[in-house]
């Protein structure tokens, strides 16, 4: 694997699969009445996150924590970065300090790749502006698999698994990552979206493309609906918010066309009654509460390999 | 160092391609050109080998002073026009206080006659404090001392058609030009980089060709409605090309310039997010850069002209959102148009004295730059090794700046020398003063 994690090409098909199927380890910790294991003890985690994500950022601090990491908090509010220190002294600074792993989250997109060049550490990126969140896409990854496999995920990718990604993909990070990792591990992705919401050249991505949900839901065996975010509603993306949950909403009626097995995702936070229908994300199809689950597993994963924690302890089931 | 100076065995770009001959520089002209040239108390520069060029012009250089010495002042940009074989640089009009008065025009015009290593134009504002709304005294800036010709709001574009309109009208009355930075303002909002596979790729909001090409139609449409001059400035999309070419068929009063970078860069830079690739106009694809080299050669783009936008270290060591526009490009711009133009068989010398000197003069109604070398002309030059060995670009040149995209990359060729009505400011390669 590679030191840093900025983007799901990062990964090889094996890299995603280790992590994968560390997680899967991982996760039968959770099952036990003592969660933590020694494997980073010693170590710095620092969750730099300019942007509010209060969910991403204690789902990568249990996942350090659970680690024994020490883990150092810093957000952009109340601290230099409102006084206009730049992202380059916030780096060094952080260096000085010995992070031996930095998860940034940012407006900017590229911001993950520019800390990269200023410190030492690993970097993961966990969300930089329009451009990816890899381990968002590893945990979903994680969840089909489970949902999908069930005791016989491991080991396994997600050959011929069709998956169908909703709607605001031109400004969504975790679309981008998981269309590249969903193809690297072998699932057929396809793009539902009205046009304005895909980049110009979507056709030199490795995924089809629809601009129409209601023929790809017999086919999908995953619907992962993307969040609309408010500031889209007003900039001539689509003409209101009740056409487009009209023509790309998943309500009941929607999810009655999906194959029996099939599932709907969500990376949350929701806009119920928007992209989503609270009947779809409260029934027993909706991953959306094991996705935050699998969240930390994955992070867990992610932390311990990239910096090289000591095996695990024989986990007895 | 006001003796006279000889010049022997260069290669002399004329218009029946190069020609050896020694050139004999007395009193800020050319006093002789020919075989076998002698002049007692004459200084002799070896110049064999090398290729002579009228002196440079840039239609186009951001000197930042009013207001941002940090990033460079009239000295130090025009040492490193002067180190890129420049003897003449149109100085923009976005500076602070912006350049819209006869006073802020006529103080950088002074600057440049006492910093003496090229002679610098300022360009006056087409619109006050570049705002868009209302017109600059541009007569008054065209009357004063800097007696200035070129007006652009360049950094901003002019989108209001009817206010466009009236520029390019007006400027009618003593022989003005309009240099327009087309950019639809609102089809560019928030856009960082060329809208194309590679913006898509990496999360940076879109810049749609159409936002560059969609103004300058309209802008050739205008100048030819009233009969006036348009010049289009950094050209940077195969459709823009396409456009001026159609216009220029009709005998439209158009003109254009391309950047040395436009000619030789992508997108594909950007995959880093190094900020020191972000400009405005964006780098392009590939095959934009093929064709503009091909519009350039064709003379349907008139000229090179650099854009040399100095910014200070912070101002790009930072994310890409946040990092300032543009690229430092004096020192580098004939080492450029060697790699792509004339390298590739695109242009011979001649054509490049002609697109970067001859034609950006005229366009910036200059007297007494870009006149090919000839008895009797102004003794501007710029003698030119092309045969040097490429050498990677150092970062750190004679500019208050160092955002050059170019840095590390290995380009040909070496500006030996470079004289300004007689005087040399460059000599071996280095400043003569």
């Amino acid at each position: 694997m590679k030191r840093h994690l900025i983007s799901a090409a990062d990964l090889s098909r094996g890299d995603a699969l280790l992590i994968l199927d560390t997680a899967e380890e991982l996760a039968s910790l959770a099952d036990r009445p003592i969660k933590k294991l020694p494997t980073l003890r010693g170590r710095t985690v620092v969750n730099l996150f300019f942007e509010d994500s209060t969910r991403t950022r204690i789902s990568f601090e249990a996942a350090a924590k659970r680690l024994s990491a020490d883990v150092i908090n810093f957000s952009a509010k109340g601290s230099s970065v409102a006084k206009g220190e730049s992202l380059k002294d916030t780096a060094l600074t952080l260096e000085a300090m010995g992070a031996d792993a930095v998860v940034i989250r940012h407006s900017a997109s590229g911001a993950a790749h520019r800390l990269a060049g200023w410190v030492r550490g690993s970097v993961v990126n966990a969300g930089d502006g329009t451009h990816e969140h890899p381990t968002q896409a590893l945990l979903d990854a994680f969840t089909i698999r489970r949902r999908l496999k069930g005791a016989t995920a491991r080991g396994t990718a997600l050959d011929g698994i069709r998956v169908t990604i909703v709607g605001d993909v031109l400004h969504s990070r975790v679309a981008r990552s998981n269309v590249l990792l969903l193809s690297t591990l072998g699932a057929e992705v396809t793009l539902a979206a009205p046009p304005t919401l895909l980049p110009l050249a979507v056709d030199t991505w490795p995924c089809a493309v629809s601009y129409e949900l209601d023929s790809e839901l017999p086919k999908s065996d995953v619907v992962m609906m993307l969040r609309v975010q408010q500031e889209r509603m007003t900039a001539a993306y689509f003409p209101s918010v009740r056409e487009y949950s009209r023509r790309y909403g998943m309500d009941a009626a929607r999810m009655a066309k999906m194959p029996d097995h099939a599932i709907v995702m969500h990376p949350g936070p929701m806009n119920r009654g928007v992209e989503i229908a609270a009947e779809v994300a409260d029934s027993v199809r909706s991953t959306i509460v094991e996705q935050v689950a699998n969240g930390v597993t994955t992070r867990m994963a992610v932390l311990y390999l990239l910096l090289g924690g000591t095996e695990f302890p024989e986990v007895t089931s | 160092m006001s003796g006279s100076w000889l010049i022997k065995g260069a290669e002399v770009a004329g218009s029946g391609g190069l020609a050896v001959a020694d050139l004999l520089l007395t009193g800020g002209t050319i006093t002789a050109i020919g075989a076998g040239l002698s002049e007692a108390g004459a200084q002799v520069l070896d110049a064999s080998g090398l290729i002579a060029l009228p002196g440079l012009v840039d239609l186009h250089t951001h000197l930042r002073e009013p207001g941002r010495e940090d990033a460079e002042t009239v000295e130090t940009g025009t040492r490193a026009a002067a180190l890129g074989g420049f003897t003449a640089v149109h100085a923009m009009a976005n500076t602070e206080p912006v350049a819209d008065t006869a006073g802020v025009v006529e103080q950088v015009w002074r600057l440049g006659r006492e910093a003496g290593y090229c002679d610098v134009q300022p360009v006056g504002a087409v619109t006050a404090g570049l705002a868009g709304a209302r017109l600059a005294e541009l007569g008054t800036m065209a009357d004063s001392a800097a007696h200035v010709r070129v007006f652009s709001d360049d950094g901003r574009c002019v989108a209001d058609p009817l206010l466009m309109r009236r520029a390019l009208e007006y400027v009618k009355a003593f022989d003005g030009v309009i240099a327009q930075h087309a950019q639809d303002p609102r089809l560019t909002e928030g856009a960082q980089l060329n809208e194309g596979e590679i913006s898509g790729r990496l999360g940076l909001a879109g810049w749609p060709a159409v936002a560059e090409e969609a103004i300058i139609a309209r802008d050739c449409l205008l100048a030819a409605h009233v009969g006036s001059a348009l010049h289009v400035c950094h050209v940077s999309t195969a459709g823009s090309a396409e456009i001026i070419r159609w216009a220029k068929s009709k005998g439209w009063p158009v003109t254009a310039e391309v950047t040395p970078h436009h000619l030789l860069l992508t997108d594909e830079l950007a995959v880093g997010y190094d900020p020191v690739f972000k400009v405005n106009p964006p780098l392009r694809t590939a095959a934009d850069v093929a064709e503009l080299r091909r519009a350039l050669a064709d003379g349907t783009i008139d000229c090179v002209a650099t854009d040399h936008a100095p910014h200070p270290v912070e101002a790009k060591e930072t994310e890409w959102s946040e990092a300032a526009f543009g690229m430092t490009g004096l020192e580098t711009a004939l080492r450029v148009v060697q790699q792509a133009m004339v390298d590739t068989g695109l242009l011979d010398w001649p054509g490049v004295a002609d697109r970067m000197s001859v034609r950006p003069a005229r366009i910036g109604r200059l007297t007494g730059q870009g006149a090919p070398l000839a008895v009797g002309g102004p003794a501007n030059l710029t003698l030119y090794d092309p045969a040097a060995p490429a050498e990677p670009v150092s970062a750190a040149g004679a500019s208050k700046s160092r955002n050059t995209p170019f840095a590390g990359m290995p380009l040909p060729g070496r500006v030996v020398a470079t004289f300004l009505r007689g005087t040399p400011t460059v000599l071996d390669g280095k400043l003569a003063r």
